[in-house]
């Protein structure tokens, strides 16, 4: 029985790893493209969104995310905003 | 319309030479005159995987160097008449490869090819950077893994700045090569899907490559893995890659192995 609940248990607690891989990397290459000068879509749109918040409100520049999702016959960007209390 | 293409990758080991021996031979098949041409000066290994390493007499930097011609430097592939191997130097170091001599010979080997598989080194180097210099095109070969990713999104960057057709205001094209992908572990959410790559790198896929031993085997033996099992799963998404890159509308999906009684028979000693 023991040995039966060795052989099971890894597998059911570990949880997937690839999704924390897509997230670290999406946020690092946002940051490299910008200090290695190459144009960056994302960080463009990022910047430009920010730009027009603050006229506004004041906020951080860690609140905005762009985010683009492929799907089969369509791509969405998904911009959001953490908004001060 | 002869066009020049360079394997790329910034990290190494994630299969560049494999690929340019795969998609080389694969354009081959299909009736193209194709030379791949190591560019990894002092680390040369695309002849060992082509086969021809005791064939070996002159090299890239005698040649740009003005030390040899052109044609006493390539060597013709056995198998595919239309196929050859203009090999680096194993000697020298990455430094004795200049821009000017190396100017002249692609106009050359543009003369007389319709494809130039430019295999480069890696890293982000000079001879890296030679190696993307004059491409038409650029096939970046990525692992499903965080620091194959980050290197060819550097990468993709220096293609956008570093080559000829950059500084002139055009833009290289780009290909995404996954390899050594596993199916079942990015079902698992074990490894990145292949639509994670494409959303981080934003660069339209060539083709994916399974993880399989038959790429192991076929470099033992000194063949190029769509000669040495044509059957075999990698073998057939090299193919596929390879008739994208002609321009046909291939149906994109990853091959598995087929366990049949004629694979079983004949697998692993095709060609």
């Amino acid at each position: 029985m023991n040995l039966l609940k060795r052989w099971w248990k890894p597998r059911e607690l570990e949880p997937s790893t690839a999704p924390v891989a897509r997230e670290r990397l999406q946020v690092l290459l946002s940051h490299e493209r910008g200090a290695t000068g190459q144009s960056n879509l994302l960080s463009l749109i990022k910047e430009d969104v920010l730009a027009a918040i603050k006229r506004h409100i004041s906020i951080p520049s860690e609140a905005v995310h762009v985010k683009v999702e492929r799907r089969k016959a369509i791509s969405t960007m998904r911009i959001s905003l953490d908004l001060p209390k | 319309m002869s066009k020049v293409i360079v394997v790329t990758s910034g990290k190494g080991g994630v299969g560049k030479t494999t690929t340019t021996a795969a998609l080389g031979s694969a354009l081959a098949m299909h009736g193209k005159s194709v030379v791949v041409v190591d560019f990894d000066v002092g680390l040369r290994n695309l002849d060992l995987i082509m086969g021809a390493e005791r064939r070996v007499v002159y090299d890239l930097i005698n040649v740009t160097q003005n030390q040899a011609k052109l044609h006493q430097a390539l060597i013709r592939d056995k198998r595919l008449e239309n196929l050859w191997l203009l090999p680096a130097s194993q000697t020298r170091d990455k430094d004795s490869l200049n821009e000017k001599g190396l100017g002249r010979l692609m106009k050359e080997l543009k003369a007389q090819f319709d494809f130039i598989i430019c295999d480069s080194p890696a890293g982000i180097e000079r001879g890296a950077i030679l190696a993307m210099r004059h491409a038409d095109e650029a096939v970046i070969v990525t692992n499903p893994e965080v620091s194959s990713v980050r290197d060819s999104d550097r990468i993709i960057g220096l293609l956008d700045s570093k080559t000829e057709k950059a500084e002139k205001g055009g833009k290289v094209e780009k290909h995404l090569l996954i390899t050594r992908y596993d199916q079942s572990r990015a079902g698992r959410g074990d490894m990145l899907k292949i639509d994670d790559v494409l959303e981080i790198l934003l660069v339209p896929l060539l083709g994916v490559i399974p993880e399989s031993e038959q790429v192991l085997r076929a470099s033992n033996i000194g063949q190029p893995v769509t000669l040495a099992n044509p059957m075999s799963a990698p073998a057939r998404a090299y193919s596929d890659a390879a008739r994208r890159l002609l321009g046909e509308a291939v149906a994109m999906n990853v091959p598995h192995e087929r366990y049949n009684l004629i694979s079983r028979i004949f697998g692993g000693r095709a060609a």
